[in-house]
């Protein structure tokens, strides 16, 4: 038994070490926000927060994920109103939607460890997620917005 | 939906009316007044719902639920479909229900999603059904109030009686409506009245992309359903000589291991099949499982081969002609100043985000297929053959697409799903991983192409095209002794009327890899060869490569195009240490200019400053929609013409995954700027036609910047200069 924290709730899952965070929360737990896109840390679209960071859960073991706190997409926000996910809706930024929500995830964690991000700070923090549907010049613009939105909701 | 034969009655007056063809539905969402979209299930839709007309299912209570025909694969038909019926229906698009078709083309028409052709194949019925569905509510009032039908007008899903303020909700109406007669020519809105279409509304599907509810291929789960992946030979033709599944069986939640084949066409794959309870043991037993292929009896090309074929054959073969006018070759024979080059450009994978997958359950009896699908017809068709099953009873089911790209048009990998489920007895999902799906194709196509055209009296007096690459259409059993159709597509149909002596051929060129449509097909690559040679012309005539255009291209509707470029890039003001190119191609009945503005990378190598772009589709729906598949069909462009190619040893593809197939990323992305011409004109495609002026553009750009003509794709911007 692998216990960790997922989306605020404690999960004991009855799995390998060895088995990928990714299948553990896509089929195991069925959360299925998460998803599987190279399968080698290459794009992004499996991202998640583990105690804070944004990882590959592709290539993130159960073994590194126990005892942990785990925070897919579903969990970012309540009511998908996270600065990232507002602004996102705003701009209309995804096309087919597959990568986005490992670009969301991403891109929380830069908004939070800086919250005014230049777009070198953008592409810094943004290169290792791919859009196959070339939606960057809507993410670049969307992160700007949420720190604008951020900033709002602090003040 | 419903079962009163009245509404039967009013259905087959419908199929009269629009030559389009009765009900049932698949998985959809519902868009409540606040926004926040939650999910309904067929189940929830009632057999009190009317069915108005196949996009068009009104409840009871007044909810109006619209149906998409199409694969929602980014493109937006999923938003685009609803905006078009909400407009003439009188609806408010967060007051309605959206949900997909399944494959049924007797009903919907035409549901293969490719050739960008959602919009412009239905928009003028869709327009036409929402009217005359909303003259039947209004019709339905009027007699319910005894009431001028003049005197009552329709909003926001309400009949409204003017003089008295009296209001009647549509699901009030709908029965009685669906008892009238269909108006033949109900009387449809002008352009300048619209208050949906050609506004910029926001994506209803957005919400679902930004916290992970959307249901894509990958997600659906069927109960008792089982996963599988395969191991195929990398070779198309190879054939399973034998395999041992000791080790994979003795991986924890692998249920079973044998032998499977997919079509593609009357070709087949071979491959050996890993059933488990998940995913990840899927894998795990693929990893350990060895397989033993036979992979003689076919040629086996390499990349080089490929190239030098097609080169050989340009030069000692005149190819089958698709166009001709005039005598050029006899005006180039005789030239002494003519220009003779070769382009040539890769084969390409598509690699959508979400990794090719299916759901299948072959029942005995039916068939029923979930999936990230752009063509349930052609499933149907296939599937129905292949396992002797009628085509009524293969239910093809379609999800949201993780990216499409022309791939997820293809049969191959719903029949092997079925092949697994057969076999299995129950439901599958089979789920590619991102190696299978970037290396085993089917590709678009390497092509190369000779292009020879001399100047007179600073205009194109002979231009000759001769194509050799492989014919998609040949793996669906094309004709060989006939010219590849799309041998001229991209080329601006204008250039016909200004060139007197002109020549279209293609060269039959065959290998035994898997071809198949790629976004915006031969456009793509034809683009690249005709848009540069049309450059080199003007170079040769000594002329602004934009005005070399304008005066080839007499057409009203080019030379607007041509203004608006002008107008909104910086093209006049072109300075030194900065290299401007332009591009226009037509593809899918739409015309699309690039110009793209570049200089030399202080680093080394060539940036990309800017793109202009401007799209003529005539008719169109949702601005905003527009711009952003112009912006990725730039992006798509990009990487197509500067970071990725798939090659060949010995029918093996040497890409595995986006380590070694790069895609471009979030910093490799130049500013981009999107115009729309407005117009009256018919709709034109949108989802494809921004993306094949761009390649040309981009290297007609370093050729003004550094004189260096770049006639190979992909080349690295950080060696162009």
């Amino acid at each position: 038994m692998i216990q960790l924290t997922v989306n605020g709730k404690t999960e004991k899952l009855d799995v390998s070490p060895e088995m990928p965070l990714l299948w553990a929360i896509r089929d195991t737990l069925g959360l299925t926000g998460t998803k599987f896109g190279c399968g080698v840390a290459q794009c992004g679209a499996c991202v998640v927060h583990l105690d804070g960071e944004a990882v590959r859960s592709c290539v993130t073991k159960m073994s590194r994920a126990e005892g942990k706190n785990v925070v897919t997409i579903e969990g970012l926000s309540e009511n998908n109103d996270h600065p990232a996910q507002k602004a996102w809706q705003e701009i209309d930024v995804p096309q087919c939607g597959y990568c986005h929500s490992g670009q969301i995830m991403s891109a929380a964690v830069l908004l939070r460890e800086n919250p005014n991000p230049s777009d070198q700070d953008i592409d810094d923090a943004m290169a290792g997620n791919i859009c196959r549907c070339g939606t960057y010049p809507r993410i670049r613009k969307a992160i700007h917005l949420a720190s604008e939105m951020q900033g709002k909701s602090r003040t | 939906m419903t079962k009163n034969n009245n509404v039967d009655t009013t259905r087959r007056n419908f199929l009269k009316l629009t030559g389009l063809g009765g009900a049932a539905l698949c998985l959809g969402f519902y868009f409540p007044a606040d926004g926040v979209p939650t999910l309904v299930t067929p189940a929830e839709l009632t057999d009190a719902e009317i069915e108005l007309c196949p996009w068009i299912i009104i409840n009871p209570s007044g909810k109006v639920t619209i149906v998409n025909h199409r694969a929602e694969m980014g493109q937006g038909s999923y938003h685009s479909v609803p905006q078009i019926v909400a407009e003439e229906l009188e609806v408010d698009m967060n007051d309605i229900n959206v949900i997909f078709a399944i494959g049924n083309e007797k009903k919907y028409g035409g549901q293969v999603t490719g050739g960008s052709s959602t919009i412009r194949s239905s928009y003028k019925n869709l327009l036409k059904l929402s009217a005359a569905s909303r003259e039947m509510l209004i019709v339905a009032a009027a007699a319910k109030w005894n009431v001028s039908i003049t005197d009552c007008y329709a909003a926001s899903g309400l009949v409204i009686h003017k003089p008295s303020g009296k209001k009647a909700h549509y699901g009030e109406l709908a029965l009685a409506a669906s008892k009238l007669p269909v108006p033949k020519e109900p009387k449809l809105k002008k352009i300048s009245e619209y208050k949906l279409i050609r506004k910029p509304l926001k994506r209803i599907d957005t919400p679902l992309k930004t916290n992970g509810s959307l249901i894509f291929g990958l997600d659906k789960r069927i109960p008792g359903m089982l996963f599988a992946s395969v191991e195929r030979d990398p070779r198309y033709f190879g054939k399973v000589k034998s395999f041992d599944a000791t080790q994979a069986l003795k991986v924890p939640g692998v249920r079973k291991v044998f032998k499977v084949e997919m079509s593609y066409y009357e070709y087949k794959r071979e491959g050996v099949a890993v059933v488990a309870d998940s995913t990840w043991a899927a894998l795990e037993g693929r990893k350990v499982l060895k397989v033993q292929w036979d992979s003689s009896g076919f040629k086996h090309w390499s990349t080089p081969e490929i190239y030098k074929t097609q080169n050989n054959l340009l030069h000692n073969q005149e190819g089958m002609m698709l166009k001709t006018l005039g005598n050029p070759t006899e005006i180039l024979a005789q030239s002494t100043k003519k220009l003779d080059v070769v382009y040539q450009t890769p084969y390409q994978s598509h690699v959508a985000m979400e990794p090719i997958n299916c759901i299948a359950h072959h029942k005995g009896e039916s068939i029923e297929i979930w999936g990230p699908i752009q063509a349930p017809g052609w499933i149907q068709d296939d599937i129905s053959k292949q396992f002797k099953i009628d085509k009524e009873k293969v239910i093809v089911n379609m999800t949201f697409l993780g990216g499409g790209f022309g791939r997820k048009a293809m049969i191959d990998y719903p029949s092997e799903a079925v092949g697994v489920s057969k076999i299995i007895g129950g439901p599958v999902q089979v789920v590619w991983t991102r190696e299978d799906d970037a290396a085993l194709g089917p590709f678009r196509p390497g092509i190369s192409y000779r292009c020879e055209g001399m100047i007179a009296n600073g205009k194109i007096e002979a231009l000759k095209f001769r194509m050799a690459g492989q014919n998609n259409d040949h793996w669906r059993g094309g004709a060989k002794d006939k010219p590849n159709r799309s041998t001229s597509e991209g080329f601006l149909k204008p250039y016909y009327e200004s060139i007197k002596n002109l020549s279209i051929a293609d060269v039959l060129f065959e290998t035994t890899i898997p071809t198949s449509f790629w976004r915006s097909v031969y456009a793509s690559t034809n683009g690249f060869a005709y848009e540069s040679f049309i450059d080199e012309m003007a170079h040769e005539a000594e002329k602004d490569p934009l005005d070399f255009r304008r005066e080839h291209l007499q057409e009203d509707r080019c030379q607007k195009l041509i203004d608006k470029m002008e107008e909104v890039s910086d093209w006049k003001k072109r300075a030194k240490n900065e290299g401007y190119g332009v591009a226009i191609t037509e593809c899918f009945n739409s015309t699309v200019g690039h110009i793209v503005k570049v200089s030399k990378n202080p680093q080394g190598g060539i940036k990309i400053d800017k793109v202009w772009a401007v799209m003529d589709c005539g008719w169109y729906v949702n601005p905003d929609i527009i711009h952003a598949q112009v912006e990725g069909s730039i992006v798509m462009g990009l990487g197509a013409a500067t970071t990725h190619q798939i090659t060949f040893k010995d029918n093996v593809v040497e890409q595995h995954n986006f380590y070694d197939y790069p895609l471009p990323r979030i910093n490799e992305i130049p500013p981009i700027e999107v115009y729309i011409i407005d117009n009256e004109e018919d709709a034109g495609g949108v989802g494809e036609p921004g993306l094949p002026p761009f390649a040309p553009a981009l290297t007609n750009a370093i050729f003004d910047l550094t004189g260096k003509r770049i006639r190979t794709l992909p080349f690295k911007l950080s060696d162009a200069y």
